[in-house]
């Protein structure tokens, strides 16, 4: 049985230990500021900070985690300067809140589906950030966006413009690289990759060729399907 | 012959179970005769029997207990309900009904209520079922015998599966609509019940490709479409107390309380609710109870709770919840999702905890498919789990604290520590709370180097460290411990009769946890132990968090390092598939999350849909004990022993 009160100051210990540890930390920063490794927030932030761990936002903001995710944007081919997007239709279906709309593209003359969506709508108030479009779109056509600061006033009448459509959704693939740096290596890789497999396949379809005139040529080389 | 008074239409399904069934399979009424006149029309096969199960329909006779389709054992006779539940409870010792719900089989015609008994000292739940004929459009169907007086976790379990279904628990002591307000018309969860904006019965919805064009939902049902009314009801001339039969079942020893109610048909009626009137005069001192409201909108509710307590003096004398103001009908949605759309969903149940409740539903889901998840999965849930659990206990005690009267500084210092977890959370899954991390068969992400540092730091350096130093704030306060010694004392016995799970049981000296009860997951290969506490009052809920959490650092540490033995990047069992289809089937499964037992009961008919989705939800059945507890001690104790549950409206009200 210890004596009445010493829990008590042992308590405040750990808040006085707290106070002066904030202190301490911030006259370390002021003292090698120039040497700091870290931004502010950053320091602030890190498990290895003693002292207070507040950032004032939105003065100061703390660098978003690649993986992070808010709602998706349609990616940009800026090569060829058209949307990746094939309107497969996967991510409307993936959707739990069935927030995405997509209109095919028709040929006009055989009414057949062209792989171009045609309208693409994203109901953001509906939106739940959950990322599976972007997760298993087979097309790497969409990705999760890093921008969370959507709000509008009211006389902007934000249930409108909270709806992003094809204009508003697409944004260029150096944007998602530039915000998804590994994403988008591997993406590169994945193309690389398939590129080499293709020319594989077309290597080994011209040996075919080569070595068996005109009969197998017909066949289909499996390794190509 | 399972109903005694078996309505036409049932009679017609169970005589022709060909005309009801859409595809008329090999009929099984002949092979199986027991098994009752709607369980022959399903072409499922029966439950194999465990020695329990034998017992029991040894006990009670062949034509009283029959296996059930799936799973579980049918009690034929409905009205010898609490005679089997009483034999389960004292002969078997099952002795907690750990879950409580009810299936709409609508192209059968019978509702069939389910009960899961379990044994405190672990093992397997029984699974036992009741069916009753489905009644016409918007009636009640036939009384269910209660099993509340037998079994009090039954309680809001049993009023839950009135409000949404509508069928009624005779000898139920206060069956009142719970999630939902009294007036309400319909019943939710049965199939052909219509939600506001209804679109259909299924997701994905087929408007949205190939031709979506979007549309706003208020434009796109229109409201006045979707609203049902009793017919010959006026909603303009509606004027209704709905707490009305709330207060009257308070009423004893309160001042008369005049309501004044419109029934939407033209009449108004004025009642009085107590009888205060005479008790006021005679006496020289008065001595009335007052009814107070604490709650919905009251910052130590913990959401928006509403808590009805009858005070003599400052003492509480009678308390009853008001429950439902953050309901959404979670089921009703789960049911029309398709089984991956549920798993983001289960993070908004109890929203601390938001992987510790997607391991629950898809381990379910996993245990219908039969798939096992990868090693390097296992290793990354478990992780998961464990971190969720010690930022949950962080974030409990901190708001304990703030319950106390402590306001903030210890709730900050713990938030902090939370968040670094969170930070962590955020990397690996995008996002703090709604994580979404959990696949069938596997996770989402593997985890970077960067992200492995990040933990590391966390789990060997940090948290152990402030660990201790929130045992050097509190635990030997003594201001918290004149608050909280002997405070919202319930008994272990009490507690199990409850259905009482999670810290707030094993600070009442029952070692139950279902990563020892009911394994799941890789928890055998770890060294921990489940720390029981014998006090069952507010402050051993207080130091049960603290050493679970302590065990829980331990579980992450060898994580860790058993972890590196894995592949790296071998996080997903099988292909990635978004078009799950579940062989038609249903199970139980259940998960130990921060606040207790976390259970999923599933059905499926073979879809790309729940054809039932149920959650057990701990919070919701935890605060049935809460009255006992409270009762006898002052208002101001209220709060600190709802504090101690630890409860999350995300999950109480769904």
């Amino acid at each position: 049985m210890s004596l009445l009160g010493t829990g008590i100051l042992k308590g405040l210990g750990v808040t006085l230990r707290h106070f002066i540890n904030t202190y301490a930390e911030d006259l370390k920063y002021l003292i090698n500021k120039s040497a700091a490794p870290q931004p502010r927030p950053l320091r602030r932030q890190s498990p290895k900070n003693k002292g207070l761990v507040t950032v004032e936002y939105p003065k100061e903001r703390l660098p978003l985690p690649e993986n992070f995710r808010y709602v998706p944007f349609l990616v940009l081919d800026t090569e060829k300067q058209e949307e990746k997007c094939t309107s497969c239709g996967i991510c409307a279906k993936v959707c739990p809140p069935q927030c995405i709309w997509i209109v095919r593209t028709e040929d006009p003359v055989t009414k057949r589906p062209i792989p171009q969506p045609k309208e693409f709508y994203i109901d953001t108030t509906i939106c739940m950030n959950c990322g599976y479009c972007a997760e298993f779109c087979p097309f790497d056509a969409i990705k999760m966006d890093h921008d969370y600061e959507l709000s509008y006033y009211p006389e902007e009448q934000p249930h409108m413009r909270l709806v992003h459509d094809k204009a508003k959704l697409l944004k260029p693939d150096t944007y998602h690289a530039s915000i998804h740096p590994l994403d988008w290596q591997r993406e590169l890789a994945d193309r690389a990759a398939e590129e080499a497999k293709k020319k594989a396949a077309a290597e080994a379809k011209a040996k075919a060729e080569a070595a068996k005139p005109a009969p197998s040529a017909q066949q289909p080389p499996a390794s190509a399907a | 012959m399972a109903e005694e008074t078996p309505r036409p239409e049932t009679q017609a399904a169970s005589a022709q179970p060909s005309a009801a069934k859409p595809a008329p399979a090999a009929k099984p009424a002949a092979a199986a005769p027991k098994a009752g006149g709607h369980g022959a029309a399903k072409a499922a096969p029966l439950a194999t029997l465990t020695p329990d199960m034998q017992q029991l329909q040894q006990h009670f006779g062949e034509s009283v207990i029959a296996p059930a389709p799936y799973v579980g054992v049918l009690l034929q006779d409905k009205s010898r309900l609490p005679e089997v539940a009483t034999y389960l409870r004292d002969e078997l010792k099952y002795d907690s009904v750990t879950n409580l719900t009810a299936v709409d089989y609508i192209k059968d015609g019978y509702f069939e209520v389910v009960y899961h008994f379990q044994r405190s000292t672990g093992g397997e739940p029984l699974t036992l079922k009741v069916r009753v004929p489905r009644p016409q459009g918007n009636d009640l169907s036939e009384p269910v015998p209660s099993i509340t007086p037998i079994y009090a976790g039954a309680d809001f379990q049993e009023r839950e599966v009135y409000d949404m279904y509508g069928i009624p628990f005779s000898g139920h002591p206060d069956l009142r609509r719970i999630l939902l307000w009294e007036g309400f018309y319909g019943w939710p969860l049965r199939k052909d019940w219509h939600e506001a904006y209804y679109e259909g019965d299924t997701k994905p919805f087929d408007s949205r490709w190939p031709g979506g064009h979007h549309q706003l939902a208020e434009e796109r049902v229109p409201w006045a479409d979707n609203v049902n009314y009793p017919p010959g009801f006026d909603p303009l001339n509606f004027h209704a107390d709905p707490d009305a039969g709330l207060y009257d079942s308070m009423a004893e020893g309160v001042p008369g309380l005049k309501v004044v109610t419109k029934n939407g048909y033209g009449e108004t009626t004025t009642t009085v609710l107590g009888n205060g009137q005479a008790l006021a005069e005679e006496e020289e001192l008065r001595t009335d109870q007052i009814i107070v409201n604490m709650g919905p909108q009251h910052p130590s509710t913990h959401g928006v709770l509403r808590m009805v307590v009858k005070l003599d003096g400052e003492t509480v004398t009678d308390l009853k919840l008001v429950l439902g103001y953050l309901h959404r009908n979670h089921e009703k949605i789960g049911e029309r999702n398709t089984w991956l759309h549920n798993i983001p969903y289960t993070d908004r149940l109890d929203y601390i905890v938001g992987m510790a409740n997607e391991w629950g539903y898809v381990l379910t889901v996993e245990k219908m498919m039969g798939i096992k998840p990868t090693e390097r999965a296992e290793y990354l849930r478990v992780l998961m789990a464990e971190l969720t659990r010690i930022q949950s206990h962080f974030w409990a005690i901190g708001f304990l604290l703030n319950d106390l009267g402590a306001f903030y500084t210890p709730a900050l210092y713990f938030i902090t520590e939370r968040d670094l977890i969170l930070d962590f959370f955020e990397s690996v899954t995008g996002s703090r709370l709604m994580c979404n991390y959990f696949r069938f068969g596997g996770v989402s992400r593997d985890l970077t180097e960067a992200q492995l540092a990040q933990v590391k730091e966390l789990a060997f350096e940090r948290i152990p460290r402030k660990i201790d130093e929130l045992e050097e704030l509190l635990t030997d306060n003594e201001i918290v411990k004149a608050r909280t010694i002997g405070v919202g004392y319930l008994p272990a016995d009490r507690s199990i009769n409850y259905s009482l799970t999670g810290p707030c049981l094993r600070a009442a000296g029952v070692p139950y946890d279902i990563r020892r009860v009911d394994p799941y997951g890789i928890y055998d290969r770890f060294d921990f132990e489940i720390p029981v506490l014998y006090g069952a009052d507010v402050y051993d809920r207080y130091r049960i968090r603290v050493l679970e959490m302590r065990e829980s650092l331990k579980i992450v540490q060898q994580c860790l390092q058993q972890m590196e033995q894995t592949k790296w990047g071998d996080i997903q069992a099988g292909k990635k598939a978004y078009n799950h289809r579940v062989p038609a089937g249903q199970a139980y499964a259940r998960v130990e999350t921060p606040k207790g037992e976390l259970g999923f009961y599933l059905v499926s008919d073979g879809g790309q849909n729940p054809y039932r989705y149920h959650i057990r939800s701990s919070s919701f059945i935890n605060l049935t004990s809460l009255k006992e507890m409270v009762v006898g001690h002052k208002v101001a104790d209220a709060v600190v022993i709802l504090g101690s549950l630890d409860i999350v409206l995300g999950e109480v009200d769904r």
